[in-house]
Formats: structure tokens, sequence, C-alpha cells
């Protein structure tokens, strides 16, 4: 197998609730290879967003390592930091806090070509069109301001910005659940068609097993901060191990009916 | 458009719009209306009020024309009492940001700074700074607007606070984006709404600790003041009363105005469900 684009272990956090301590990530380990999706599971508050934004270096963890295509990300800092993000975005869940409320799609797509010196000034606008095409979008959507266009536009806008740096993973945290099902099934299949041409690995949270089932190829399941269980995602929805495995795989209907 | 209709619906709004409209006319037009110098001798001294229709609020202890020094004192006051706000709205809103965003030991310093500054009491701050560095129009300006920035340093850190956990924060920061390009270019902008809401507040204290500076004979020299027109009136209170009641009148009247005028603003615009 090739080496792991992300490789996470022993991975904890603690937060305060009631002046305890309680963990809201304990003693995570997984991997990720390349142009491979791995799945988050889990029940609201078992720590998947927290996993993200440990992953991310939007918080700090209490103990473990996190190393992406190869170093050590965690030693990073600064300047180092900032330009090691290009290979390594994310997608939010609700399409609309994901941006500044006075930002136009131009603006957001011009943001990471210049902070990477990817494009010159003059260059920008062309490299905007080809990616608004690039995620099914029109070219003229570049002038409309983010509050216009529809959730599903806005999300494609948001995979548009994450790619635009050529990134080997992207984090989609709960990036398909705010949409409506018609427009979810297109951009998982957006989501697809850029794994399989670009080679990107996903880090795919969602608490919806039909979804997951639908795009990932391992699925992690979360209870309360820690790991219940693991494996390839279909073997794992058709036969959980875990209270918390069988728990959501009952809770999702459609599984049910389409199981044998 | 539907902004202004609902600007216009309240009598107090209008009343203030009418009243900073009239103060605008005045300080624009008082060098087309009145050339010459408003300090020059205009005619005999102390003429009351309506009796020379060429001098319709009458002449002061040295014969100066006391239309054209209310007309030009307008302009000091609105220049001063914008300029001054505008620069401690300035002050404050980066404070408050750099002070939230940041958070940890710049917060501690930059919070410690601004409660120092609110403990003295802003007129002291502004007398002692004029005192010390020499009355002149920039002075004063300075001057009001170290004792006002506090005030919108506090209520921009506060919105700060809770902007930096918003998404798109922290989507700024996985594209890479400088920390201080976040805050200004990010941040600050939509954390301005109820710093802005604080202005007419902060424009109606200036124009008032401006008058309050010249009426102690620190205000520029050069320039006619109503709170410098309020002093001079006062060696002759008794015999002519109207020297110091006609820029009291204005300056009354320009403090309502602006408050008035600023909470039609508030009220008529999105800011007042942002701050709630
Ligand atoms: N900043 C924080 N302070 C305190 N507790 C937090 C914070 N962030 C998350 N938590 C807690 O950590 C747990 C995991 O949260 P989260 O990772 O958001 O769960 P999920 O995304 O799986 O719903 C929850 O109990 C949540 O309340
Ligand atoms: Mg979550």
């Amino acid at each position: 197998m090739n080496a792991p684009v992300l490789a996470v272990s022993n991975l904890a956090k603690h937060y305060r609730r009631g002046g305890q301590p309680f963990p809201a990530v304990d003693d995570v380990s997984f991997s990720i290879g390349p142009a491979e999706t791995l799945a988050l599971a889990g029940p609201s508050g078992s720590g998947k967003s927290t996993i993200a934004r440990l992953v991310l270096r939007l918080i700090e963890p209490d103990v473990g390592r996190v190393e992406f295509e190869g170093a050590d990300f965690l030693a990073l800092s600064g300047a180092a930091l900032r330009a090691r993000r290009a290979r390594f975005q994310m997608v939010f869940q609700d399409p609309l806090s994901a941006f500044n409320p006075r930002a136009t799609v131009a603006r957001v797509l011009d943001d990471p070509l210049r902070i990477h010196g990817l494009a010159s000034r003059t260059e920008r606008p062309r490299r905007i069109a080809a990616l608004l095409e690039r995620v099914g979008l029109e070219a003229g959507l570049a002038v409309r301001a983010i509050h216009e266009i529809s959730g599903g536009q806005r999300q494609r806008v948001a995979i548009a910005r994450a790619i635009a740096t050529r990134p080997s993973l992207i984090v989609l945290d709960e990036a398909v659940s705010a949409l409506d099902v018609s427009v979810r099934g297109q951009i998982l299949k957006l989501l697809l068609d850029l794994q399989r041409q670009e080679r990107i690995a996903y880090l795919f949270i969602s608490h919806d097993l039909g979804v997951i089932r639908a795009v990932a190829h391992r699925v992690v399941i979360l209870d309360a901060g820690r790991i219940a269980e693991s494996g390839e995602a279909r073997a794992v929805i058709a036969n959980p191990q875990s209270a918390i495995g069988k728990a959501l795989v009952a809770a999702t209907p459609r599984l049910n009916r389409t199981r044998p | 458009m539907s902004r202004l209709w609902r600007f216009f619906r309240t009598p107090e709004a209008i009343a203030g719009a009418l009243i900073l409209a009239l103060l605008v006319a005045m300080a624009v037009a008082a060098p087309l209306i009145f050339p010459g110098d408003p300090q020059a001798i205009a005619g005999p001294a102390l003429l009351p009020p309506f009796q020379d229709w060429s001098l319709p609020l009458g002449t002061d202890r040295l014969g100066r024309d006391v239309t054209a020094e209310l007309f030009h004192g307008a302009r000091t006051s609105l220049a001063v009492g914008l300029a001054a706000a505008a620069a401690a709205l300035f002050i404050g809103a980066v404070v408050g940001t750099l002070a939230g965003f940041a958070g940890g030991l710049v917060d501690e310093v930059l919070m410690r700074v601004t409660d120092a500054f609110q403990t003295v009491p802003s007129f002291l701050l502004a007398l002692a700074f004029v005192s010390i560095v020499g009355p002149s129009l920039g002075v004063v300006v300075g001057a009001i607007a170290l004792g006002a920035w506090t005030g919108p340093a506090r209520v921009a850190r506060a919105e700060v606070l809770s902007i930096r956990e918003r998404d798109y924060v922290a989507g700024a920061r996985v594209i890479g984006m400088y920390p201080l390009e976040i805050a200004f270019r990010e941040v600050l902008p939509n954390a301005l709404p109820p710093v802005l809401a604080l202005s007419s507040v902060i424009v109606a204290a200036a124009i008032l600790t401006e008058a309050a500076l010249s009426f102690l004979g620190l205000g520029d020299p050069n320039r006619v003041t109503w709170g410098g027109m309020i002093a001079e009136g006062r060696a002759v209170l008794r015999t002519a009363p109207f020297l110091s009641i006609v820029p009291g009148i204005a300056l009354v009247l320009t403090v309502l105005g602006v408050y008035l005028a600023g909470e039609g603003v508030v009220e008529s615009s999105a800011v007042r469900r942002s701050l709630s």
C-alpha cells in the first residue's frame, strides 16, 4: 500500500464541562491513503468535528501525533504551516456561514490563488472561471455575492475553493448534510469525480450511514470521543459489531430497507 | 430606498435630520455668505439682535457680526465633531479587533490600557492633552478622540469575540490567510455595525467637549467656536445675554439633532437587529 496521506495516532483533546475535564476526543488513531475516502461516523457530540479541527490545526491537541504527507504536521508553525495548508483543505457543513457574508464568489476563489501565489493578478480571473466550470457552475457566477446564490451552488463554490490549491486531502465536515436530497446526490457525484480525476483523499464526516456507504471506502465509528469500531465501510454497515454501530444502522431506515 | 423610507417614519428622526441639514448648510455656506474674516469688526459694539437687518443677530463686545460667527462656528463644531468621532471609531475598532482576535497577552495588555483610559474622565484627559501640546484644531481633535475611543473598542472586541468563532474565520485559516489579514479584512468589517451605532453619541459628545474646551480658552484661537462665543458673552451676561444664549441654543440644537438623527439611522437599519 502507498504511504498514507494522513496518519493520526493517539489523538486526544479534553474540554471542561461543569468544572470537570471530559474527553471530547480520546486516544483516536487512523490513517488515510491517497485517493481514499475515510468516513468518520458517530452520533452528535461524539467528537467528529473536534477531530476535524484537530487534524487541521484549528485547535491544538492535548496529546497525539498528526502526520501529513509523511511529515509531522503538529511541528509546523507560522509561514511554514500556512504554506502547507494548500495541500490540506476543508469544506464546512453550512455553506452560508463558511463564507464571509460580504464576499463575492470571485473573491472567495481569488483568496487561495493569491495567498499561495498560484496565479498572477491578471491570470486569476481566468483561473477562477476554470474552477467554477470544474465544479459544474457557470463562470458568470463569479460576480455574484455569496448570499445571492443557492445552497447547492454555494457548496460547489466551497469545493472549488478547496480544490483551488490542488490539495491531497480534503476534510468534509457534514458537507452534504444541510443540502436537499437531490442536490446532495449531485454534490456527492462531483466529489467522487474529483477524487477519481485528481486523486484527492477525503476525511468524510457524516452521521448518515447511507451517504457513507455510497462514498466511503472505510469507516471509523466514534462513540463519546473513542473509536468504537472501524473497517471496510460496506462490511461494517452490513454487520456492525459495536453497540453504537448497531444503533446507528438501526436509526438509518434506508439501509434497513435495502438490506437483503 | 425602503431604508430611507423607514428612517423618515419617526418624527424624531425627521427633526434630527432637519437640524443636521440646517447645520451642514450653515457650515457649507459660511464662507460664501460671510466671505470675510468672521473675527473682523463689522459694526458698532453690542448691537442687540433684530435691530439692523444687515447684522440680524447683532454684534458682540468688539462689534463682530454674531451671525457670521455663528455660521463659521457651525463649521468648526461640525468639523471637530466629525473628525474626532471618526478618529475615535477608527482607533477603537482597530484596538478592539486586535484585542478580540489575538486573545491572550495582547488582549490582556490592550484591555488594561483601555481600562486606564476609561478610568480618567475624558474631559480631564482632553484638558490635560491640550494644555500640554497647545491649542490647535488638530490637537483638539486628537484630545477628544483620546477620551472617546474606549467605548468603540469594547463594543468591537465583544463583536470580534463572537465572529472569530464562525466557520468563515476557520475557513480563512485553512486557506492559509495571514492572521492580520483575517483580523482586518474578514473580521473587522463584519464587526463594524454595532460600533458605528455609537457614532451619533460620540459626535454629540465630541461637539460638546470641543465647546467646553473653547469655553475654557483652550480651543484653536484662530477659529470662531460656539464655546468661545459663549465664553466671550459671559463678560456682558447681564447687559447682553443674547451673546451667550444664541450660540448656546445652537449648541443644544446641534447635539440634539445629531443624537436624534443617529437614533433614527440605528432604528431604521439592520444595526438594531444585530445589536440584540
Ligand atoms: N470549544 C468547546 N468547548 C467545550 N466543549 C466542546 C467544545 N467543542 C466541542 N465540545 C464538546 O465536545 C464534544 C464533541 O463535539 P463535536 O466534536 O462537535 O461533536 P460532533 O461533531 O461529533 O457532533 C461535545 O460534547 C461538545 O459539546
Ligand atoms: Mg459536528
